[in-house]
């Protein structure tokens, strides 16, 4: 009895509407936590997995060597390669495609190279106005992979240890 | 017969049109026309700068900042240009009117739930004789255009041939049909508390200090008006007319560009006037809180006099106050399920208010002080 | 002048809204039509100065009935074919009954006051309240035909209540009453129980004393 009564007073006073008021009132004057986009950014793991790039050795050789495992092991079949003998006899690829309209970056070609070329930047922001804008070919790849060597480099040696 | 023919409906001569009687009505044409726009600018003003509002507060609860980019001249302002941004954009939107709609009512539609909400403000008093329509049915007034304003709505779900835009219509007119009840007992409430129809009147009648306010002896009341107020206008918590996540938009889910952003004005308007009318009859209009509990002599300090006294700053106060109400219940409720708002307006809010129609008689008839003395 | 004005356009606006309110075919506007109606002999008890009435008949007609018309009218499909059936038919009676009804209110409004006669209306300053005045005839010399009124509409309701819920309810429906007031010890207990210890594993025997809570989920 006293207890049904004690349920009519609460839910004619409407307090637990009030309770829950209290609770988004509170959240009114708490700390915004928007991080405002292209001013600030959040910080990246070196794991980050953004736009491909296709790396080169100090000397300036191209690291591929068209094993076309990372062809293989895309669940998108977003890579395609073709390859051939070069003079001095060393096996090079002739064409790296990669479709990133079909891409899905789970970074399985990263972790198949045998030789540390294929690799996924941190680069995220790039966009395509033409579905042709969005197929990386060789020539653009090792581009990208000239241009983010550095960073590339440094976070391949911070997550050495786990590799 | 003949006579009376000849005298009212052949047409008139020139003088008969424009004696000179008619120049006193052109001056008085004109200056209800400015009161209207003096009335009308600032309310639509409003009603873009609460859309704004809304998207502020609810941000900020929401742990976010709301918009904060589109500013003037170049700087951001708190993104205080963001509602101009959004009407531009929706006045270049275009309209379409779906093939199987029916074109006449499809266009109507958003005017006849603008129209109401706008000409409510005509009985609203801002001051003493701040009002541009004193009428003495000004309560039945109010509560007559409030009812209008579901037509537009049914208007539009059907003239959609939807069938979620009919659903949207079919739950809206039946959500609003029963809040209406409580709302218009909870006005009753009003009427018998201040013994006049006339809204300046009852503003009058609640002069004394903060407890002669009627949200005292009408306290009931004034939750349950606010509350179906809130139903009324469609907003959240009891927002199942527009459902987005069960029927999409509702009634207006084929409208787009300026014909949905008229909808969209007269639901911010609806709020708009429930917030004022609330303020109005329950927290005392443009009287002020401090009446009462400073000495008289403080109100006539010439600067600071006429602000803590009464005037119309109070009621644009009182009237934020409840604007904000709205979209703290926005941000903080889940959306009721319909069978409970169904019970919540017949079960609980109509016998709440008839029994509070007792009480409040009974306080009358017995001239209960403070209130009825 | 004004006031004649005001009172041809919404005079010319009520007749045509009525005329087209039973000529158009679709039911949703003949159903428009009639809340048109309905506001343009609003518009013209305004001008009468009975503002109560006029906005009575908004807020209860307009704003009430028509609703509930509009719902059910909405929702019908109606052949329109089949209704036509059948016009010969009743059209005696139908001329009859609207001859009678015609005969009647000329009764009701003597013939010679169908002149305008807006001048032999009382007139009332602005403070004269005609809400009040209605409040007092009502509740005192027609106090018995407004309580008998009263008492008539309340029988018809309970007796619509009535009609509707014969039978006990068939339908699986919930009840928000008994889901609002549900508790949630109703619903969950808390039992508390000590950690069962695993066979041979002896990195668990130092917590084996710690007590963990374990909820176990009742059906409701």
């Amino acid at each position: 009895m006293i207890k049904s009564t004690a349920r009519y007073i609460k839910s004619l006073f409407l307090l637990e509407l009030i309770k829950g008021l209290r609770v988004t009132g509170r959240y009114l004057f708490k700390k915004k936590i928007t991080v405002q986009y292209p001013e600030e950014k959040t910080p990246q793991s070196q794991r980050f997995r953004g736009l491909h790039a296709l790396r080169r050795y100090a000397n300036g050789e191209e690291r591929c060597i068209a094993c076309k495992l990372c062809e293989a092991v895309c669940p998108a079949c977003a890579i395609t390669i073709e390859s051939e003998e070069r003079e001095d006899g060393s096996r090079r690829t002739t064409r790296y495609d990669i479709d990133l309209s079909k891409c899905i970056y789970c970074g399985f070609c990263e972790e198949s190279c045998p030789v540390d070329s294929i690799v996924e930047t941190r680069i995220f922001e790039y966009h395509g106005e033409k579905r042709s804008d969005l197929l990386m070919t060789k020539q653009m790849l090792l581009e990208v992979g000239d241009q983010a060597e550095e960073q590339i480099a440094k976070d391949r040696a911070e997550e050495a240890p786990y590799r | 017969m003949m006579e009376w023919i000849r005298s009212n409906l052949i047409m008139p001569s020139v003088e008969q049109l424009f004696p000179l009687a008619m120049h006193a009505y052109a001056a008085l044409t004109i200056e209800v026309v400015l009161k209207i726009l003096v009335i009308l600018v600032p309310v639509l003003f409003t009603v873009a700068y609460l859309t704004y509002a809304e998207r502020k507060v609810i941000g900020y609860i929401q742990g976010r900042i709301g918009p904060n980019r589109v500013g003037f001249f170049g700087l951001s302002f708190w993104g205080l240009g963001q509602p101009i941004a959004d009407a531009f954009k929706l006045i270049f939107k275009e309209i379409i009117v779906p093939s199987g709609s029916n074109k006449a009512l499809f266009i109507i539609a958003p005017v006849l739930s603008f129209a109401p909400s706008i000409a409510a403000w005509a009985v609203i008093p801002f001051g003493d004789t701040l009002v541009l329509a004193d009428i003495n049915a000004g309560l039945l007034y109010v509560l007559a255009l409030t009812s209008l304003a579901v037509y537009g709505v049914i208007v539009a779900g059907w003239a959609s041939n939807s069938k979620y835009a009919f659903l949207g219509a079919m739950r809206s007119v039946a959500q609003i049909i029963s809040y209406e009840i409580a709302m218009g007992f909870a006005l009753v409430g009003v009427l018998v508390a201040a013994g006049s129809l006339n809204l300046g009147d009852i503003v009058n009648a609640q002069s004394g200090s903060v407890i002669h306010w009627f949200w005292l002896p009408l306290l009931p009341l004034a939750v349950v008006y606010f509350i179906s107020g809130v139903a009324e206008t469609n907003r959240a918590p009891f927002d199942v007319a527009e459902g987005e996540s069960e029927i999409v938009a509702g009634f207006h889910v084929d409208y787009g560009g300026m014909a949905f952003s008229v909808f969209f004005m007269a639901e911010y308007a609806n709020m708009i006037i429930i917030a004022i009318l609330t303020s109005v009859m329950f927290f005392g209009g443009w009287l002020s809180p401090l009446q009462g509990i400073l000495p008289e002599a403080v109100f006539e300090v010439p600067g600071i006099g006429i602000l803590l006294g009464e005037g119309i700053h109070w009621l644009l106060i009182k009237t934020s106050f409840f604007l904000f109400m709205f979209l703290w219940l926005r941000a903080t409720f889940p959306r009721y399920r319909y069978d409970q708002i169904m019970r919540l307006g017949w079960k609980i809010f109509i016998p709440i208010t008839i029994v509070w129609l007792v009480v409040a008689s009974v306080l009358v008839v017995m001239n209960i002080p403070p209130w009825f003395a | 002048m004004i006031e004649q004005t005001v009172f041809y356009i919404f005079s010319a606006l009520l007749l045509m809204s009525a005329g087209l309110m039973i000529t158009v075919r679709n039911p949703v506007f003949a159903a428009l039509f009639l809340i048109l109606t309905f506001f343009s002999s609003s518009a013209i008890w305004l001008l009468l100065e009975a503002e109560f009435l006029a906005i009575t008949l908004v807020v209860v007609y307009v704003g009430a009935v028509m609703v509930l018309f509009m719902f059910v009218v909405m929702m019908l499909d109606i052949n329109l074919s089949a209704m036509r059936e059948g016009f010969a038919k009743y059209l005696p009676i139908g001329v009859l009954v609207a001859i009678l009804m015609a005969l009647s209110m000329g009764l009701v409004i003597n013939a010679g006051e169908f002149g305008l006669v807006s001048d032999s209306i009382q007139r009332h300053s602005a403070d004269y309240s005609n809400t009040s005045e209605l409040g007092l005839a009502l509740y005192t010399n027609y106090l018995y035909p407004f309580e008998i009124a009263g008492a008539i509409l309340l029988v018809a309701i309970i007796a619509a209540i009535a009609l509707t819920m014969r039978s006990p309810r068939s339908t699986k429906t919930q009840k928000p009453g008994n889901q609002v007031a549900v508790k949630s010890t109703d619903r969950l207990r808390i039992v508390k129980m000590k950690v069962e210890k695993p066979a041979d594993d002896p990195e668990e025997v130092s917590k084996k004393d710690s007590e963990v809570t374990t909820v176990v989920k009742e059906s409701p």
